[in-house]
């Protein structure tokens, strides 16, 4: 048996990874500081809430209150970060060529459902695929479709005049707001399904993430000798 | 074998990682993938034999772990320095960067929406600051400062507000606590008081209580904006005490901290006027 190290991501990609989860985070920490100045929304069901955002001891917990011009001034500093670094992401995505394993085509969303089986250990068979799965294209393009959604609303409770026509779009102030809101609920409920998924899916996969590399088994031959030498200096 | 002399495979095949379903897929399948639609790449080195590849992704690790870890170190001890006390101008000039941006696509043509008036929300009273108890309406006056010609303040009555063209909108009222009310104004354009009155000085306009205790700072073109109203009304009466009578600005350019309840002296000045809420660390031009 031999092994091959699979390049599976490419150094740009890790960085815009692992610094928009302290940015996301950061974004939605202050948002949580600002959001306590108008705490309105809830998970309602025929008229009742059943859940609030947030409870008494959420905010208290985490020491929440009275915070809004920290939360401001953390929001609207860190969005310029957030959103650079998601913008270049999505450029460099698209240069290198990295879009074709990130995107869902229309196949994928009966794949991805196949995949959600299988995950849920009711069918053993994971339909081809090649380095993510459809679930997993059709969340990672989803949560890049979402910080797209969260900036933009932002914008049209940020500037709600001067782009009048984007609050519009919202369906107006207090629409961009719930969207704002609703968004950010999204990104955490990605962040809580995406860390268990790593965590199931062992050591090797998050290594990737830091290293770049996974070492996959082959059924080739490794056969050192007839490495050809591609650069000077080949250790190989 | 470093990262840069390792040989990196552009792969047409795609790993898969169980060869059954692979097998199965070639027998019966005609339907691609969709790696394969989309004509991903694998990028694979030679096979090594497996004490090789333990070696390679060990030094690769420890090149990643090292690097990553001082990232972390750095981002967190970066952070912390952030939230010092002393880099509290960091934020300030944030604000200050927003706002010279925000400032580049600023324009009186940019106008907020307005509302019919069956859509005014019920009342509400929000901001006591600078609305202290001793006031008597009737001697109120109103004093300009800075105007061309003339050193001293002109004092103006209310009656030489109503004199200026009357102008109703029904707008959206933001608070900064992130609520917002549908209220119809009615008062003077702020453009036509400026016209009327002319300035010396043309960059900010200071506005502050008649104790003043409450005070802020407007930047000339949002004073200029034509929804930015001296009002006298408010949803088709005159204004209550609790809501900034007798003369207040309204204006969906800014947030409701910008819309000073009870004018008591109009400044106009090009040195950047303080601000209560900015004091306090608020963007001090909080505008929309």
């Amino acid at each position: 048996m031999a092994q091959k190290l699979e390049k599976k991501h490419l150094l740009a990609i890790r960085w815009f990874h692992w610094i928009n989860f302290p940015l996301l985070f950061l974004m939605i920490w202050s948002g949580v500081l600002i959001y306590w100045g108008n705490a309105v929304y809830g998970f309602k069901l025929f008229g009742y809430e059943l859940f609030h955002f947030f409870p008494k001891w959420f905010y208290e917990t985490l020491n929440i209150p009275f915070r809004l011009a920290e939360g401001i001034s953390l929001h609207f500093f860190f969005m310029w970060f957030f959103a650079v670094n998601g913008l270049l992401y999505v450029v460099y995505t698209i240069f290198s060529g990295e879009w074709r394993a990130l995107i869902p085509v229309s196949g994928s969303f009966r794949r991805a459902a196949q995949v959600a089986l299988h995950d849920l250990h009711i069918v053993k068979k994971l339909p081809p695929q090649g380095k993510y799965n459809d679930a997993q294209r059709i969340a990672y393009t989803s949560v890049i479709l979402m910080g797209f959604g969260s900036i933009v609303s932002g914008l049209a409770i940020y500037k709600p005049t001067s782009f009048a026509w984007l609050t519009a779009i919202f369906g107006g102030y207090e629409w961009a707001r719930w969207w704002h809101f609703w968004l950010m609920i999204l990104f955490v409920l990605f962040f809580v399904v995406h860390i268990a998924q790593v965590a199931f899916a062992g050591w090797s996969n998050f290594r990737s993430m830091i290293t770049g590399y996974e070492a996959v088994k082959t059924d080739d031959i490794a056969t050192i000798e007839e490495v050809p030498p591609i650069e000077e200096g080949a250790k190989i | 074998m470093s990262e840069e002399n390792l040989k990196i495979v552009e792969d047409e095949e795609i790993k898969t990682e169980d060869a059954e379903i692979a097998e199965a897929k070639a027998e019966t399948g005609k339907e691609k993938n969709t790696a394969e639609i989309l004509g991903e790449k694998t990028r694979l080195s030679v096979a090594l034999s497996d004490e090789k590849a333990r070696q390679e992704m060990k030094k690769h690790s420890r090149r990643g772990f090292l690097i990553g870890g001082a990232a972390a170190v750095f981002g967190y001890l970066g952070y912390g320095w952030l939230r010092k006390p002393e880099s509290e101008w960091i934020f300030k000039d944030a604000f200050r960067f927003n706002e010279n941006v925000s400032r580049l696509y600023y324009s009186p043509k940019n106008l907020a929406p307005e509302f019919s008036k069956e859509k005014i929300s019920a009342d509400r009273v929000n901001g006591g600051e600078g609305l202290s108890e001793n006031f008597n309406a009737a001697e109120w006056r109103l004093r300009v400062g800075g105007l061309a010609n003339r050193a001293d303040d002109l004092i103006l009555t209310l009656d030489d507000i109503k004199a200026l063209p009357r102008v109703e909108m029904t707008t959206e009222l933001k608070c900064i606590e992130g609520w917002s009310v549908v209220v119809n104004w009615a008062g003077a354009r702020f453009s036509d008081f400026v016209q009327k009155y002319p300035p010396q000085f043309t960059k900010y306009v200071s506005i502050v209580t008649p104790d003043e205790s409450y005070y802020v700072g407007w930047d000339m073109p949002s004073v200029l904006h034509p929804q930015t109203l001296l009002a006298y009304e408010m949803n088709g009466a005159p204004l209550t005490l609790p809501h900034g009578a007798p003369l207040r600005l309204a204006s969906p350019t800014k947030y409701g901290i910008k819309q000073i309840k009870r004018i008591g002296r109009i400044e106009f000045t090009d040195e950047r006027p303080r601000d209560f809420w900015a004091e306090s660390g608020y963007d001090w031009y909080s505008s929309h």
